[in-house]
C-alpha cells in the first residue's frame, strides 16, 4: 500500500497516537490514508467526526441535508449557537477544518436514497450509521452488505445507546438482529421521545473508537456483538450475534441482490407524500388542504398530537386547535365529537398516523392526517413558524 | 398459605422469577411491551414475531430484549 508521507506538524499532532505500540508511524499512516463516510451529522455523527477528524482520518465523507436547529444544541457538539440556520455540512467543515486542517471532510448534502446510496458509498472503507430514522438504517446497512464495507452503527433514544459493528466479512448485518422494521409509528424518535444530550455524545464516541480500530486492523472489535448501554443503570450489556443463515441480504444465498423501496419496507411517509398504506381508512391531506378545510365554514375538528413542551413553543390553536397528546389519546376520545370531520397533527405526520388510526377504530370521523405534520405546514402555509 | 409457584428465568443478564405457563407474547404484555418495538432472542435464537404466541417460556430460559433505538 502506498501511504502518503506525514509532515513534522503532523508527527507533532499524533505523537501520543504515534507512541502507541498498536498505531506507531505506520497506523497512523492508515489512518491518513483512510476513508470513512459519516451518515448524519447530527447526535452521533458530532463526537464521530470531531474525533476522527482530530485522530487524523485523511478523509471524512458526512452525509447530511438538514440545517442546524437550536433544539439540536444540546446534544450535536459539532454546531454551535453561531450555527443556527446554517447547512450542517458547512457547519462541520469549518469546525472539523478548525479542529485538524490535515484531513479533508467531503460533504454529501443530499438525502440518502436507494437510487445514490451505492454511489455515494462506494469510495469509502468504512461506513458509519448515526442516522436518525429507520429507513435509512435499513438502506446503510443493505448497502454495505453489497459493497462489502463495515457498517459502525450506533443508535440512541431518551437514555438508551445501542452500538455494533454490522456487515464485515462473515459477521452479521443489522438485518440479522432486526430482521422485520419496527410497525411505522410505534418507535417514538428522538424528537418526540427525547435524549439525554451526553448519550449520542458516548455512542459517537464508541462508533469513533470501533472506525479507528478498523482502519488500523488491531484489537477486537463489535463484530458479532451487540453492546447495549442503559445510562440511568449505567450498565452495558452484551449480545452475542450470529450471521442469520436466512437473512435476505446477507446469507449464502441472498433473496434480495439490490436495493429496494425502505420507505415502503418501513411503511413510512416523507412530507408531503401521501400515505403508503394501501388500505388506511384515514385520509393524508397536504398542509394546504389542511388550511383551506380550517379556514371554510365548517372547519374540521383539529387535534394537536404531540407533547405539551412542542405544543408550547408553537401550534395551530389560533386556527381552532386542542391538543392531546397520543398517549393520552385512548383516554381522552370522549372530547371528540363524534360525526365530525377530525384532522390530526404532530410534528412530522408520524404520530398524527397513530392517531388517526385510533380515531378510526373508535369510530370517529371522517378522519384525515396533517401529512408530513407541522414541518410542512411551516414549510408551505406559514413560512418562519418555529417547529421543535 | 398460599405457594405461588413460579420459574427462573435469564432476562436480560438477570435472573427474574415469572409466572409458569406463559407464552413469548404474554411475557413481553406483562412486561408491557408492544411485540413491535423490540427483538426477542430466546436461548439465542431470534425469534420472528408472528411465533411470539407459539413460543413457551420454560424454567431456565435465556431471554434477551432488544428494543428499536433509532435515533441519532
Amino acid at each position: 500500500m502506498d501511504h502518503p508521507e506525514l509532515s513534522r506538524s503532523e508527527l507533532h499532532r499524533y505523537a501520543r497516537h504515534i507512541a502507541l505500540p498498536e498505531v506507531g508511524l505506520e497506523g497512523q499512516l492508515r489512518l491518513k490514508a483512510g476513508r470513512v463516510l459519516c451518515v448524519g451529522a447530527g447526535g452521533l455523527g458530532s463526537p464521530l467526526a470531531l474525533y476522527l477528524a482530530a485522530a487524523g482520518v485523511g478523509t471524512i465523507g458526512i452525509v447530511d441535508f438538514d440545517d442546524v436547529d437550536a433544539s439540536n444544541l444540546q446534544r450535536q457538539i459539532l454546531h454551535g449557537t453561531g450555527d443556527v440556520g446554517r447547512h450542517k455540512l458547512d457547519s462541520a467543515a469549518d469546525r472539523l477544518e478548525d479542529v485538524n486542517p490535515h484531513v479533508e471532510v467531503v460533504g454529501h448534502p443530499q438525502r440518502l436514497t436507494s437510487e445514490n446510496a451505492l454511489e455515494i458509498l462506494k469510495g469509502y472503507d468504512v461506513v458509519v450509521d448515526g442516522t436518525d430514522n429507520f429507513p435509512t438504517r435499513y438502506l446503510v446497512n443493505d448497502a454495505c452488505v453489497l459493497l462489502g464495507t463495515p457498517n459502525v452503527y450506533g443508535s440512541v433514544f431518551r437514555w438508551e445507546g445501542q452500538v455494533s459493528v454490522f456487515a464485515t466479512k462473515g459477521g452479521p448485518c443489522y438485518r440479522c438482529l432486526f430482521r422485520e422494521p419496527p410497525p411505522p409509528g410505534l418507535v417514538p424518535n428522538c424528537a418526540e421521545g427525547g435524549v439525554l444530550g451526553v448519550l449520542p455524545g458516548i455512542i459517537g464516541s464508541m462508533q469513533a473508537m470501533e472506525t479507528i480500530k478498523l482502519l488500523l486492523g488491531k484489537g477486537v472489535g463489535l463484530a458479532g456483538r451487540l453492546l447495549i448501554f442503559d445510562a440511568l443503570e449505567m450498565t452495558w450489556r452484551e449480545i452475542a450475534l450470529r450471521r442469520n443463515p436466512e437473512c435476505p441480504v446477507c446469507s449464502d444465498s441472498p433473496t434480495q441482490t439490490g436495493l429496494i423501496d425502505y420507505e415502503l419496507f418501513c411503511g413510512v411517509t416523507r412530507p408531503g407524500e401521501g400515505s403508503l398504506h394501501s388500505a388506511e381508512d384515514f385520509e393524508e391531506l397536504d398542509a394546504a388542504s389542511v388550511a383551506a378545510l380550517l379556514a371554510s365554514d365548517t372547519p374540521p375538528y383539529l387535534i394537536d398530537v404531540r407533547e405539551p413542551w412542542e405544543w408550547a413553543v408553537s401550534s395551530l390553536a389560533e386556527r381552532g386547535a386542542r391538543l392531546i397528546p397520543l398517549a393520552e389519546l385512548g383516554d381522552r376520545l370522549g372530547e371528540v365529537p363524534k360525526e365530525t370531520p377530525v384532522v390530526v397533527y404532530c410534528r412530522s405526520g408520524q404520530r398524527g398516523q397513530s392517531a388517526a388510526r385510533q380515531l378510526v377504530a373508535g369510530g370517529y370521523g371522517p378522519v384525515s392526517n396533517l401529512s408530513g405534520g407541522l414541518l410542512s405546514w411551516a414549510e408551505s402555509v406559514e413560512p418562519g413558524l418555529p417547529v421543535v | 398459605m398460599s405457594v405461588t409457584d413460579t420459574i427462573q428465568v435469564r432476562l436480560n443478564g438477570k435472573d427474574r422469577d415469572i409466572e409458569p405457563g406463559q407464552t413469548v407474547h404474554a411475557l413481553l404484555e406483562s412486561l408491557e411491551l408492544h411485540p413491535g418495538m423490540v427483538v426477542v432472542e430466546l436461548n439465542k435464537q431470534i425469534l420472528p414475531r408472528d411465533t411470539y404466541q407459539e413460543h413457551q417460556v420454560h424454567s431456565g430460559d435465556t431471554i434477551e430484549l432488544v428494543h428499536f433505538v433509532g435515533g441519532g
